[in-house]
């Protein structure tokens, strides 16, 4: 190698939020040279991918829409995960919110009262804190890295919606599809606008990310929170108590995943199909670490991964392209994110060798 | 139960855990040289849906499973450059492989779904293949499953009885002692790390090209995940690794024990059972935190680099 790597001996500040940018501009890059190779114009196909997609007020909804519970599932996982804890489950917890919810919501289509859509997020947010808390427990209880269990926890409730979404949920008037009756008016979220699907489930969005900033930047808690994740030991020592705050974690990331799984179920979804999440709960990771963990950042990363959802589809329709091109952007980005988070504590230097026989070369001239 | 159906039941099982069994011991040894290395379901898919273009295209299977390896490799490599080289979180670059590995096996697969392939075909061993009740499971297999079995053989020999294993177990307990010595401790722990891509990429192949012969988005199902908790399951000793393979080969086969005893329960309901059975595995050997902590590769998922 020709670069070496010197430490920097502090975090580079310019860095830390350059690092993505620069893994975003990398990702285009390769995605243009993919695009070459598949014989396809680089400028046409991004183009498609990510202008054309937001090139009107419907497209600008969309994104809103598809950005939402992306930004509500990263929003808890950056609490999880500034304590360290790996909570890879926001999938299975918004899959749990929106099949708990709709269990509710069938219950209730012949209500008059908006108390029906009261009760519909409510269980399905508790529902999503109740399957971050088994994880928690598991931790808490019996030392199991959550990792593991969170992740199968994931493939557990996808099958528990498959089952109840093929058996006691399945609407009887449905002519045998895998669906549940549509939820009644009162149990919908109400639409902001006529054209579109933008739904008032944008300002749980807004509240979350307000509650999480300051939980985040301004709390004790959240200061608690930063610690355990620094170091363990630690924060033991100053007494903070590892167990509360694994638990306080898990339980916010879950709640949030099920208010945003609740919230596509009672949004433009309208009913519980076994599609409710195209991933967003495994986006949320990217969007996580893309945003630095912290809520603002989070906000864009989760607008660029909504811009790629729609994209993808775009480009499934427009050009052929498989819509796995938005999981591949979004590995992409990622890898590309840890690799350039090298330099926020490490200065590259080019090798001494190379130093030497530049001077060699000064020196003769 | 009759003896034909245990026996079923027995050869089924071995089907089913040799794709936990290639992962898990190539995570064994990675782990062993102390890298965590969560990127175990990407690289399992790319191999799978490598392995199963490369066999539909050209006709042969064999060509297949090479690069089925070939392709968990350098996804590894991937995964050794960022994690090693650059010193990354490696469980941050774990989840970035499994992510980046399900998006590109889906994109390159999208336009293979489906498609028919001829698998391998057992491979019956006469005389052997009729010993009662173990026969089958051992001596009527695919070549793939006996191939598995020489792995194991070859893992469980490296790390039990040859030099290579008393150095990848140095470098993951001791890096700073190891490299005092003269050990290269980044190269040992890249090749381990690849080695672990290889035995993934080829799980991947078995199951595109012998359990399933065909390609479907996110085959996998979680079984690199699975693996992962074997490793722990087994303390990370290799012979529990194969007991624990196998067990949770029976776990995701339980319908056929369900039927022979006549229950019927709705089948999205026991495709829960491995993932149950993971999670109930992981909290009866992780209760005693110490004793976890002793088997464990003692610098396991920590970055070091030379001279620090």
């Amino acid at each position: 190698m020709l670069l070496s790597l010197e430490p920097r001996g502090q975090q580079s500040r310019a860095m830390l939020w350059l690092s993505p940018l620069l893994a975003a501009v990398l990702t285009l890059l390769c995605g243009s040279l993919l695009f070459l190779l598949l014989g396809l114009s680089p400028g046409l196909t991004l183009h498609t991918l990510l202008i054309a997609p937001i090139s009107d007020w419907y497209g600008v909804s969309e994104l809103l829409v598809k950005a939402l519970p992306i930004l509500l599932c990263a929003l808890g996982l950056a609490v999880a995960y500034q304590a360290r804890i790996w909570n890879i489950g926001a999938e299975g917890q918004l899959l749990l919110g929106a099949l708990a919810g709709s269990a509710v919501a069938v219950n209730v289509i012949d209500w008059e009262s908006r108390w029906a859509l009261v009760w519909v997020l409510a269980a399905g947010t508790f529902a999503g804190a109740a399957w971050g808390g088994l994880t928690a427990w598991l931790r808490t209880q019996f030392n199991a890295n959550e990792i593991l269990t969170s992740i199968m926890l994931n493939y557990i409730a996808l099958n528990l919606l498959l089952y109840f979404v093929h058996g006691p949920l399945k609407d009887p008037e449905g002519y045998n599809f895998p669906q549940s009756a549509m939820f009644g008016d009162m149990a919908r979220l109400p639409l902001l606008s006529d054209d579109g699907r933008l739904h008032s489930g944008i300002y749980f969005a807004l509240l979350a990310l307000v509650v999480i900033w300051v939980l985040l930047q301004k709390s004790f808690l959240g200061f608690q929170i930063k610690v355990l994740g620094l170091d363990r030991r630690a924060a033991g020592f100053v007494g903070f108590r590892e167990k509360s705050l694994v638990w306080f974690a898990l339980l916010v990331s879950g709640a949030l995943a099920g208010l945003a799984g609740v919230s596509e179920v009672a949004g433009p979804i309208g009913q519980l199909v076994p599609q409710v999440s195209p991933g967003y709960g495994y986006a949320a990771i990217t969007v996580a670490f893309l945003g630095r963990l912290n809520p603002l950042g989070i906000v864009f990363a989760s607008l660029l991964m909504a811009l790629l959802y729609i994209g993808g589809e775009s480009a499934q329709l427009s050009l052929n392209l498989p819509q796995a091109i938005t999981q591949l952007f979004q590995g992409m980005m990622l890898f590309f994110l840890l690799a350039c988070d090298v330099l926020i504590l490490y200065r590259p230097r080019m090798k001494a060798v190379w130093k030497k026989r530049l001077v060699g070369k000064a020196a003769v001239a | 139960m009759d003896l034909d159906l245990l026996s079923n039941i027995l050869f089924a099982m071995a089907r089913t855990g040799t794709p936990l069994l290639l992962v898990a011991l190539g995570e064994l040894i990675c782990e062993k040289s102390g890298v965590l290395n969560l990127g175990q379901e990407g690289m399992m898919l790319f191999g799978a849906v490598v392995g199963f273009i490369v066999a539909f295209s050209t006709g042969s299977l064999w060509l297949g499973v090479l690069l089925a390896i070939a392709a968990g490799m350098l996804l590894s490599l991937l995964f050794a450059a960022v994690a090693l080289g650059f010193n990354a979180n490696q469980v941050a670059t774990g989840l970035a492989l499994t992510i980046f590995g399900v998006g590109l096996s889906s994109f390159i697969g999208a336009a293979w779904v489906g498609k028919p392939l001829a698998g391998f075909e057992p491979l019956a061993i006469p005389l052997l293949s009729e010993i009662p009740l173990i026969g089958r499971m051992l001596f009527a297999q695919d070549a793939l499953i006996y191939l598995s079995f020489a792995l194991f053989v070859l893992v469980a020999w490296v790390l039990l009885k040859s030099r290579i294993g008393l150095i990848i177990q140095a470098v993951g307990e001791n890096p700073d002692a190891a490299s005092a010595m003269g050990l290269p401790v980044l190269r040992v722990r890249t090749l381990a790390v690849m080695f672990g891509g290889a035995m993934a990429g080829l799980a991947g192949g078995y199951l595109s090209l012998a359990y399933t012969p065909m390609w479907a988005e996110n085959m996998t199902a979680g079984r690199g995940w699975i693996a992962l908790a074997l490793v722990v399951f087994a303390s990370w000793r290799v012979f529990r690794v194969l007991l624990g393979a196998y067990l949770f080969g029976l776990a995701s086969i339980i319908h056929l024990v369900a039927q022979g005893v006549g229950l019927s329960v709705p089948s999205n309901l026991l495709a829960m059972l491995p993932y149950v059975a993971t999670i109930v595995v992981l909290v009866l050997l992780s209760r005693d935190a110490i004793k976890t902590r002793l088997f464990a590769p003692v610098s396991l998922g920590k970055p070091w680099q030379p001279g620090h």
